[in-house]
């Protein structure tokens, strides 16, 4: 057992906010619930804390000369290298230097870094298109490792930065990664191969997808509000985005392909150049590129085929609806 | 870092970082006099969305724009499906229009939620106000992240979202608004759960907020009503913000120009707004014309510092160098005017009674700002029941189109904040402009061509500054009035 409770310094730069707007809804318990009861405290969060201005300031002082033990440094956003290396892009308010050192110098004293969102952790949205601020994650510059801290970063604990990737994250991807922290149950070998936490990230969105009935028999929407898979047509990458969404639901009882909408595999790197439009399946000769993840070409295909003629009849025509036009026939399944 | 502010000539003041806004802020400040004399507002913080966009495909603007804010989720989107309808010439029916008011609802209502609760109200509950009457009450409901209605509210506004969970998957970034309507149809079941989660917010209004029915806030219409709800009401957190403002005399503290716009919040499937689209100047009602609005330079660090730029022909090119500039943050401007947008500007122009009367005696300030937020949280409650009983649960959700190779659109809507706007021009079938002015982007605006200070530059003139204050309070006060939210200000 830790002998005091672990703190927890946030801070964030080339972001949205979304992944705190985001965590301010865990559930079962509450936020504020959650932290205390796990022995969590915020030493200062910018939307929770009292403190503003010099107050934040003198508290960084603290961290800085040893004064002030940092358990865990969150990162929320992007870090800007941008304009010509000068970190300009975001100077921390009040002081004029870039953001991105003082996240450098705070990590030196952090026993653990933690990436919160796909920003924070390999660039992001921020990140896309040209990427004009020259943005990056902390230890991943997209999928290259590297980064604001350098590929050989390990914080004091040892570990590489703890990427909670996601856009935004689930509320309880963070606290659940601060809580497996403050219990000293969060090793390296927690971690997958970009570096998110596998109790999360070893699932795949599509487990648990709504829609999985229609991906069987590939009975596919064509456009929105339709029920059907949108794997062929719409963009959806559920069978290849690492996340327990459709498990764990967002906002009670929530998911993207639940709302309606393709999933876009916001938890990995440079998830936000797909390479075509979000909403639209590329295809080569009428065939979707992007296979199920661990499925061979071949198999697939000739499932996809196999499937396709063996659809329902009401699989097939409330894929294309926004309402169950046709429900399941009622029999009895008893035996004997 | 600072100066000790005293008599004599200004002293300088730099407070930042500025939390419980969302996003990063810095507000320079001149003081004179034990006054603040002159301030400078700069978003610190510069990403380029609107370069990002540019090149996409159209639509992808439904993933990109929402990811502008964490906070106005929602309304990004909003703003992107409206412009991209407006391309494509498509029009929502019904239950799309009514769908996306009650997700866009949700969103503002949440976001007033969290201003009051966590981000304006916790100043209070400072040591420094600890000799006033008041200060056992505040320090116990609103002790940030701690106080019995910081926790409250919170709990309330987690039940609220499960609206966004239901209706658009997730919150924030959803993708479940489209140009043509909603990508996810409501069934009876769905309503009566959603009837449920709406009930369940009018009740905590009821019981924690206001302690009062939500009919009477909604009679609320004359100063002397508020008076009366001070003096005589029941004793939620309302009444005690009504007894903090009258102590401290909030009503004269942060007062800008008193110029207002709105573009028109929830749409009506029969025409209109459910809050009325036009402006506010000089103490009359004009309706809003897009056309006159430009975004000055001069005090950005910004390409084109010498001219106006209208939104369809702007640009957006950051200069590191510049050292003239003192913000990422563009200077927008209706027929060359400063203009205040929020909620306050909504309910005024909308014609609110009490706001008109509060607006009418002392401007918009610290006190006004905050009632509005707090009655306009009671009227939307109130037509988010009446929107999902209009839901005609046979209807269509999502109406469908094509992307044209060359037009051009404004999306229009409000966030919490106020006006939010999406100029979109589509070249050869991509993004080839795509210019954003969001609500901070008009009340922290620095200086334009003519020198003229933006709304919150404004209103901080004549702040009081205590002898030894760092991060002055009526400072922060005035600053948290706004509910500023800043990754939307800059983008």
């Amino acid at each position: 057992m830790r002998n005091r409770p672990l703190s927890v310094l946030w801070l964030q730069s080339g972001g949205c906010g979304g992944c705190t707007t985001s965590m301010l809804c865990a559930e079962s318990p509450d936020l504020l619930t959650s932290l205390e009861t796990t022995g969590i405290r915020l030493l200062w969060h910018p939307s929770l804390s009292e403190e503003t201005g010099a107050e934040v300031l003198a508290l960084f002082d603290r961290i800085l000369s040893g004064d002030e033990p940092l358990d865990v440094l969150c990162v929320e956003g992007s870090l800007l290298r941008g304009p010509n290396g000068t970190g300009r892009f975001h100077a921390l308010a009040g002081t004029g230097r870039p953001t991105i050192d003082w996240v450098r110098d705070l990590a030196a004293m952090a026993e653990h870094l933690v990436a919160v969102g796909t920003c924070a952790a390999y660039g992001g949205v921020t990140a896309a298109g040209e990427n004009i601020t020259d943005a990056c994650g902390l230890q991943y510059d997209g999928r290259q490792r590297g980064g604001a801290l350098g590929s050989a970063f390990r914080s004091r604990s040892g570990l590489p930065v703890v990427n909670v990737a996601g856009c935004p994250t689930h509320p309880n991807w963070v606290t659940e990664t601060l809580m497996l922290l403050a219990d000293d149950g969060l090793a390296e070998g927690d971690l997958d191969a970009y570096q998110r936490p596998r109790f999360y990230a070893d699932h795949l969105v599509h487990h648990g997808c709504p829609r999985n009935e229609y991906y069987e028999y590939k009975a596919s929407a064509e456009k929105s509000s339709d029920l059907g898979c949108m794997m062929e047509n719409m963009g959806c990458l559920g069978t290849q985005a690492h996340a327990d969404c459709n498990t764990r639901l967002w906002n009670g009882e929530g998911s993207c392909t639940r709302g309606g909408y393709a999933c876009i595999n916001c938890t990995a790197p440079e998830f936000e150049e797909p390479g075509h439009p979000f909403q639209q399946t590329p295809k080569f000769a009428g065939i979707p590129i992007g296979l199920p993840t661990d499925m061979p070409k071949a198999w697939f295909v000739a499932l996809a085929s196999l499937a396709k003629a063996a659809t329902p009849e009401r699989v097939r025509r409330n894929a294309t609806a926004d309402r169950i036009v046709v429900p399941p026939s009622v029999r009895n399944t008893n035996k004997g | 870092m600072t100066e000790e502010p005293g008599t004599g000539s200004p002293t300088r003041l730099i407070v930042g970082p500025f939390n419980r806004v969302e996003g990063d802020l810095e507000v320079r400040l001149e003081i004179d006099g034990g006054a603040v004399s002159a301030a400078y507002v700069n978003s610190p913080l510069f990403r380029g969305f609107e370069r990002i966009l540019e090149g996409r495909a159209p639509l992808d603007a439904l993933v990109v724009a929402p990811r502008i804010c964490g906070i106005c989720s929602v309304s990004q989107s909003h703003a992107a499906a409206l412009a991209l309808a407006g391309v494509q010439g498509l029009e929502a029916p019904r239950n799309g229009v009514l769908a996306t008011n009650l997700m866009m609802a949700t969103e503002n209502i949440a976001d007033h939620l969290t201003h009051f609760h966590l981000f304006f109200m916790p100043d209070f509950a400072r040591s420094a106000y600890a000799d006033r009457p008041w200060f056992a009450q505040v320090e116990e409901r609103f002790k940030a992240a701690q106080g019995t209605s910081v926790r409250r509210a919170l709990a309330a506004r987690t039940e609220l979202f499960h609206i966004l969970g239901l209706l658009g998957g997730k919150w924030p970034h959803t993708l479940t608004i489209q140009p043509g309507g909603v990508a996810r149809a409501v069934d009876s079941r769905d309503r009566v759960r959603l009837l449920a989660i709406v009930g369940a917010f009018h009740r905590f209004l009821e019981t924690s907020l206001f302690g009062a029915p939500l009919d009477a806030v909604l009679a609320l219409s004359s100063i002397e009503d508020l008076d009366h709800w001070r003096r005589h009401g029941p004793t939620g957190d309302f009444r005690l913000f009504l007894d903090i403002a009258e102590d401290l005399d909030l009503a004269h503290l942060g007062r800008a120009y008193d110029r207002f716009l709105s573009h028109g919040a929830y749409p009506s499937p029969d025409g209109g707004h459910l809050y009325r689209r036009g402006t506010f100047a000089d103490g009359w009602d004009a309706p809003y014309d897009p056309g006159a609005v430009a975004e000055h330079h001069r005090f950005s660090r910004m390409a084109g510092q010498d001219r106006p730029h209208a939104p369809f022909a702007g640009s957006t090119v950051p200069d590191g160098a510049d050292e003239e500039g003192y913000s990422w943050c563009k200077a927008p401007r209706l027929a060359g005017r400063p203009y205040e947008t929020g909620a306050i500007a909504r309910q005024l122009i909308d014609g609110h009674p009490l706001i008109r009367a509060l607006v009418a005696r002392d401007g918009a300030n610290v006190q006004s700002r905050v009632v509005a937020r707090l009655l306009e949280k009671a009227r939307t409650t109130r037509a988010m029941e009446g929107w999902l009983r209009g839901i005609d649960l046979a209807g269509p959700w999502c109406v469908q189109g094509d992307m044209p190779t060359t037009a051009q659109a404004i999306g229009l809507t409000e966030a919490a904040r106020g006006a939010l706007g999406h100029w979109l021009r589509v070249e050869q079938g991509r993004i080839a402009g795509y210019q954003i002015i969001a609500p901070t982007t008009w009340n922290f605006s620095p200086r334009d061509l003519d020198g003229v200070p933006g709304p919150l530059e404004q209103a901080l003139v004549g702040a009081p500054v205590q002898p030894g204050e760092h991060s002055p309070l009526s400072v922060q006060h005035i600053v948290r009035s706004f509910d500023p939210c800043m990754v939307c200000t800059v983008h």
